[in-house]
């Protein structure tokens, strides 16, 4: 009890000293995730990006720290590249086309159809293949479109045959994986979607189409923007289910990943392309109100 | 909404379909890894468990299997650490940038898992390569951690929200010093938050291959990375097969525990 004393009067000491200072509180609390997120991950992305101001010594493939902007310029007069930016571009906004499509009966069914009691248990099944590893999705859709793979075999008897690997093949299965995000949001607006609203509407006369285009869509509007901003960001940024099912398929992440070792300064720069587009969307997308649903 | 019969009935098919679009390819993965021919064609020509015999043995999926184990739980711990402090001082002070800070912890995970990767490998190879420290374990974790504290921050943010400062301020009036009040009132409130966050990090950081691509050296090898290097070898197709069928299987656990948690905290999306 002697030696304890002491001790504790010096935690509560300490504790009334932080108590009285919420500044100190503050700096103890942030000191730490501060240093981690901006010196270490903000420093070495500001870094990246100065590279993409820089230039590579073709001869030796060493990078060149003078300041200029023909990483840019090479970026917006070469065709390849433009074409490949526009290719990802559309890849991603015919995912997020896709992923609504399918995602809103899925959702209006687990939402306002099924009944009451299930609907919890229709959520997990929604969630559940989100935490199937994102390889695992990937390469089952690999095995699903090789040749003589499933959906050779269920297309046969009709005279078809599967797209195969490519572009097709990557827009399906990019959708497959960003499903899930865009479900979860519109099941949440449906399910919040007050009833006497639709009362109103029938009572007003509308059909089932009329009150679905003048009251159902506009109110669901945000959370197709708060899905669309998974489906579309994810899918600019990847590279990897590409590779899996796209053949030869090039995207922007492929162009960047095959110009790392040779080129940085081109890999930064772009790079740049899918953040500002990305940040873009963003920002236009907080403008619906989307964000702070999220 | 008063739908039609017809339009109930097109929508429970559609439904239907959609999650058959949803379920058929992973089960495809778990009929598949007992498929005794190499190639994978369909309809297989019989079941057989002798890859699963063999991907037991290979030491390979095994040794990426503890080196992602390792990673994740790392980057967990870090994360946990972090998100909470940052979620916290948001939660509880007003301060200048605090806006941009809770827009900062999502930009790691909003931004192409390219970009981020890149920018740290240049990193550690610019600053840490000259102290002695090449990439490997350490660098993956530091990247891992990096993108996992969003999740914590967003568990732990939504539950302190909810919670009111009251439960503390009683508890100091009884004569509680903060910490103890923190101890034995706050954590206790906060921590199936915790395990949510720390769930969800440890899933992100399993299930990462872009930036573990570029953060980690030759010598480490997490699941991902051994599954992608592997996956167009005929001669590891059916290694491949099975350990893809186990990730299945084992996703159940998450699901599983994370019913058992707080609803609001578990069912809300992975970011």
């Amino acid at each position: 009890m002697t030696k304890t004393a002491p001790a504790a009067g010096f935690v509560r000491r300490l504790a009334g000293t932080l108590h009285r200072r919420p500044r100190l509180q503050l700096s103890l609390l942030l000191t730490a995730p501060l240093t981690w997120l901006v010196l270490a991950y903000l420093g070495s992305l500001s870094a990246l990006f100065l590279s993409a101001f820089w230039t590579t010594d073709s001869f030796t493939s060493s990078v060149v720290k003078v300041w200029n902007t023909d990483n840019f310029t090479t970026l917006f007069e070469s065709d390849v590249y433009r074409q490949v930016a526009l290719r990802s571009v559309g890849v991603a906004l015919a995912v997020t086309a896709l992923c609504a499509v399918i995602a809103f009966p899925v959702a209006f069914y687990t939402a306002r159809i099924a009944k009451p009691r299930w609907r919890p248990l229709l959520v997990v099944a929604i969630l559940t293949p989100l935490w199937a590893s994102y390889l695992v999705k990937a390469y089952a859709w690999r095995l699903i479109l090789a040749e003589g793979g499933l959906l050779d075999w269920l297309l046969g008897p009709l005279g078809l045959e599967g797209p195969g690997y490519g572009l097709t093949a990557t827009v399906l299965v990019l959708t497959y994986l960003w499903l899930p995000y865009m479900i979860l949001p519109i099941h949440a607006g449906l399910e919040q979607l007050p009833d006497n609203l639709l009362d109103a509407s029938a009572d007003l006369g509308a059909r089932t189409g009329r009150t679905f285009r003048s009251v159902v869509l506009p109110m669901l509007l945000p959370s197709i923007a708060a899905g669309s901003v998974f489906t579309f960001s994810l899918s600019l940024g990847d590279y990897i289910a590409v590779q899996i099912v796209g053949g030869k398929t090039q995207l922007i992440g492929n162009l960047i990943y095959s110009n790392i070792t040779l080129d940085l300064p081109l890999a930064a720069a772009l790079g740049t392309v899918p953040v500002v587009i990305i940040v873009g969307y963003l920002l236009a997308v907080r403008r619906t109100g989307a964000l702070s649903s999220l | 909404m008063n739908l039609s019969r017809p339009a109930r009935i097109t929508l429970r098919i559609a439904a239907g379909l959609g999650f058959a679009v949803i379920y058929v390819p992973l089960l495809l993965v778990l009929v598949n890894s007992l498929n005794p021919d190499r190639s994978s064609g369909w309809p297989p020509p019989g079941l057989t468990f002798h890859w699963w015999a063999d991907a037991w043995h290979s030491t390979g999926a095994r040794d990426a299997l503890w080196t992602s184990v390792k990673a994740g739980l790392g980057a967990t711990a870090i994360a946990l650490v972090l998100g909470t402090l940052i979620a916290f001082a948001v939660q509880r002070f007003r301060f200048f940038g605090r806006e941009t800070l809770s827009f900062l912890v999502v930009l790691p995970i909003a931004l192409p898992g390219i970009v981020t990767g890149v920018a740290l490998n240049t990193a550690f190879r610019t600053v840490l390569e000259p102290l002695g420290v090449g990439l490997g374990m350490f660098t993956v974790v530091v990247g891992h951690a990096t993108f996992c504290i969003v999740v914590v921050f967003n568990n732990v943010v939504a539950r302190l929200r909810r919670m009111a400062g009251s439960y503390e301020q009683a508890a100091m009036d009884l004569g509680a010093t903060s910490f103890r009040a923190f101890v034995d009132v706050t954590f206790p409130l906060v921590r199936s938050a915790l395990v949510a966050g720390g769930l969800l990090a440890f899933a992100l950081s399993f299930d990462e291959i872009v930036v573990t691509t570029f953060t980690a050296g030759p010598g480490v090898q997490t699941l991902p990375i051994w599954i992608f290097s592997n996956m167009a070898r005929p001669q590891q197709a059916p290694v491949v097969n099975v350990v893809a069928a186990v990730l299945v299987l084992l996703s159940v656990i998450p699901i599983y525990l994370a019913q058992r948690l707080s609803s609001d905290t578990a069912t809300g999306s992975r970011i």
